[in-house]
């Protein structure tokens, strides 16, 4: 065989090995980002996809339970509850008014099951300008 | 000081201009008044970089709560040690930091070779100028870091205002890895801006030969290193600080610091090809070209919010900027490359598959695969929403299904690509350098298997990780053997004269030996293992060999915080080990925000990772969470060996020339008798 083709083929194996399992990996992981209000409005498999969506965590409406934590995202002038159910403790700058990023699936109820959420604390200072306010993640990778 | 600051970074700006608007008009008119005034601009530009960098820094030791960023980043019982941190702690100071450390490697170069190579220097000096004017226009005009707290008078104009105190410092950023995590890295991304001038100048002024490789080679090590040593500290910070007991988690800006680093470390590699065979040319400029661009997408990815991070900033208005000039970068690139594309002709053709040129070759494809995979799943929510209207993020699987693959591929490439030869390698030398360190991993890997080490990409990545360290080894052993037949010193000794005699082929196999540990550590995180629970004081949870008990909470205080410990005692087959003591902090500034500090047992085998996840607010019992992470400790240890390696590989090489009058002498004497020394004299050079 030449040289040249099993140099081909040897790039081809590695290329096309690593888009498949791209491939898989994406299936798993793919999330969809929604507002909330856009999530009302989706219907049937959309509805079912993971998904990601934003807001600021209503005042007073955290509720901590037992093996889950309760608590409302607004947005748009739309009110979503959320339990979040995941293992990881939730990150010191979730509070009243803070920006969260929730992760999970929209539950039969209407309520949203979140596994991962990310916040972002509230800027009670004046806004001073590139205020910086890195939010801290419940994310846990699988490394 | 503010005005003085600001007034720098004007001046620098103008020097920029003028360096780089006169160093064209002096590679045109090639008048040497002109290119040595450019040069000058240049060097006074980055020394007013340094001015405008110390008044802003010394903005922050007066506590000048006048200035805005000041206040949003500092407060007055702020430590020393996290004043100088707070200078880049926001989007404005840490893009001025990006141009002061782009200033200390451009003033080096521009000292380093003011008498050398002339036809070359002022191509570089050009296009160094050019990527300081694009950060000081940001510095000047777009996110200016001096500016003052106004506040609108009772007559209508705008009147300074000072505050009694500032904001504080970010909780997170308060660690000690914080204070040199980000220097590092952003010495690792302004230092590829070197070898990018290096390339594109030589380009551009059809420099001939490889001269710009030997030229870079050291600034892309130092370049490197850096890179590597921001990626190990802010991955140990994100495992010390975050409390969710990993170090890596595929999120956007640990990704946009990896990328740059996949690149780079390909081409370290791919040089080899062109400087021992003349191939790969254009491929060496790409991976430069796209090395730069990369370091430039990352610091706009760190800043502008695009893909939602950790780190990342709030949404701000620098991101067209970026945009733009990534954009003019990879413009000019392909315009002199198309120019000049006939300078970068092959001067040879690959003659075997097995051989080094072919290694080299699956190398940079891997490193290429791994760069690409990340890069897309970092920009994916940007490129889904362009083509789909639907906005999608992939996670950890995605990254996980094809990084791992592909760096065992590279792990298993590590061992052999260094022991194969150029053009083509015999059968007989194939069994000679591999025939043990395969069966001697063989033989441990199975051991393994049997003591219960049942994952399977674990147990490939120990199996690749024995056989190669068995290999760097093996090497280090024959070299040494040869030295100690003429010298008859110890073996110590003669390793680290055969390390000093080709700096660069065994630093290159200590940084080989550094990755093999940091694969170790990573291995053990398909073992990791957790437990969460309400305690009550005495209360005691189990996780592996070991019983924590709570025995009590107490509170520590601190001019800048007050402290909730747990007093967490440690028990190994029931006899007490340590007290461990995770804690969280709450900042007593205006944000009011908490910190938590992580309590760690590290040792070889595993880390016992304590964190006080709060309080649980039905029973009010304290939350312990604790994590058992087996071989994380080899992470770090890695890290440490890869910068020793780059440090030994950047030194002079001793001796060079005594080498080969020694090497080749008992060679010659005893033929048939010591077959090795001559293929280790032979191997000389090449690394």
């Amino acid at each position: 065989m030449k040289k040249q083709a099993k140099f081909g083929i040897g790039i081809s194996v590695i290329v096309v090995a690593m888009g498949f399992l791209a491939w898989l990996g994406y299936g798993e992981s793919k999330t969809y980002y929604h507002t909330i209000a856009e999530l009302q409005t989706l219907q049937g498999s959309a509805r079912a996809q993971r998904m990601r969506l934003g807001g600021t965590v209503a005042p007073g409406s955290i509720r901590k339970l037992s093996g889950r934590v309760d608590f409302v995202l607004e947005g748009e002038g739309k009110k979503l509850p959320v339990s979040y159910i995941g293992s990881d403790p939730l990150p010191d700058t979730f509070a009243d008014k803070a920006q969260a990023l929730v992760e999970g699936r929209p539950a039969e109820d209407g309520r949203f099951v979140a596994d991962h959420v990310q916040a972002k604390c509230a800027s009670k200072y004046e806004a001073a300008p590139g205020g910086d306010t890195a939010p801290s993640s419940t994310q846990r990778s699988s490394m | 000081m503010d005005v003085f600051g600001s007034f720098a970074l004007l001046l620098a700006l103008v020097c920029g201009v003028y360096a780089f608007a006169g160093g064209i008009a002096a590679i045109i008119t090639r008048h040497p008044l002109l290119v040595k005034s450019t040069r000058q601009a240049g060097m006074a530009t980055c020394v007013l970089v340094f001015i405008g960098t110390f008044s802003l820094e010394y903005l922050f030791f007066t506590d000048n709560f006048a200035s805005a960023y000041v206040v949003s980043h500092s407060n007055k019982d702020l430590s020393t040690f996290y004043k100088i941190a707070a200078l880049w702690s926001g989007m404005e100071g840490s893009l001025l930091f990006w141009s002061f450390i782009l200033s200390i490697y451009v003033l080096s170069v521009l000292i380093a070779y003011r008498n050398k190579n002339g036809e070359l220097m002022p191509y570089v000096g050009v296009v160094m100028a050019g990527v300081q004017t694009f950060f000081l226009l940001l510095n000047n005009f777009v996110e200016s870091p001096f500016k003052s707290l106004a506040a609108p008078g009772a007559n209508g104009i705008m009147n300074l205002v000072a505050r009694s105190d500032g904001n504080g410092l970010n909780p997170l950023l308060q660690y000690p890895e914080m204070v040199i995590h980000p220097p590092n890295l952003y010495s690792g991304y302004t230092g590829f801006t070197i070898p990018f001038a290096f390339a594109l100048g030589a380009l551009l002024a059809r420099y001939p030969g490889e001269k710009w490789i030997h030229l870079t080679r050291k600034w892309a090590m130092i370049a490197w290193m850096f890179q590597s040593m921001g990626i190990m500290l802010g991955a140990h910070w994100a495992y010390a600080v975050l409390g969710w007991g990993g170090y890596w988690g595929w999120d956007p800006v640990e990704n946009a610091s990896l990328l740059p680093w996949l690149t780079g470390t390909a081409f370290l590699h791919s040089v080899m090809m062109q400087e021992k065979r003349g191939m790969m040319k254009v491929w060496n400029v790409w991976l430069v070209f796209c090395t730069f661009m990369l370091c430039i997408l990352g610091t706009f990815l760190t800043r502008s919010g695009v893909v939602s991070s950790v780190h990342a900033f709030a949404q701000s208005n620098i991101g067209p900027w970026f945009v733009g000039f990534i954009s003019l970068t990879f413009l000019t690139c392909l315009v002199a490359y198309l120019k000049n594309r006939d300078y970068l002709k092959s001067e040879n053709q690959l003659d075997s598959v097995i051989s080094r040129e072919s290694s080299f070759l699956f190398n940079n494809l891997l490193f290429l695969v791994a760069c690409i995979a990340v890069l897309s799943g970092t920009l994916f929510p940007v490129f889904s929403e362009w083509f789909t209207g639907d906005r999608i993020s992939v996670g950890a699987p995605f990254f996980n299904k094809v990084d791992i693959p592909i760096g065992l591929l590279i792990l298993f490439l590590t061992g052999v690509g260094p022991l194969l030869a150029w053009r083509k390698t015999s059968p007989d030398s194939l069994k000679r350098n591999f025939g043990w360190p395969l069966a001697f991993a063989a033989v441990c890997a199975t051991v393994a298997f049997a003591l219960g080490f049942r994952k399977p990409y674990s147990l490939i990545c120990l199996y690749l990780c024995l056989f190669v360290a068995a290999t760097i080894v093996l090497e280090f052993y024959r070299g040494a053997t040869v030295i100690r037949a003429r010298s008859g010193a110890s073996y110590p000794a003669c390793v680290i004269d055969l390390t000093m005699r080709n700096t660069r082929r065994y630093g290159g196999y200590i940084i080989h030996m550094g990755m093999v540990f940091v694969f170790v550590g990573l291995s053990g995180a398909a073992f990791n293992k957790d437990v969460q629970k309400g305690m009550r004081f005495g209360e005691s949870m189990h996780i592996g060999p070991y019983t924590l008990v709570l025995q009590t909470s107490d509170t520590k205080p601190n001019p800048n915080y007050t402290a909730q410990r747990m007093v967490v005692e440690v028990l190994r087959d029931n006899q007490p080990m340590m007290i461990l003591n995770p804690e969280k902090r709450h900042f007593l500034t205006a944000k009011e925000e908490n910190g938590t500090m992580v309590a760690i047992y590290s040792t070889l085998k595993e880390d016992l990772y304590v964190v006080f996840a709060g309080d649980d607010p039905e029973t009010n019992l304290p939350v312990i969470h604790a994590f058992l992470n087996p071989l994380v400790k080899w992470i770090w240890f890695g890290g440490v060996l890869v910068v020793f390696g780059t440090l030994t590989a950047l030194m002079p090489n001793r001796r060079a020339v005594l080498v080969l009058a020694g090497t080749t002498q008992p060679a010659a004497a005893h033929p048939a008798a010591q077959p090795l020394p001559s293929s280790v004299s032979l191997r000389e050079g090449h690394d």
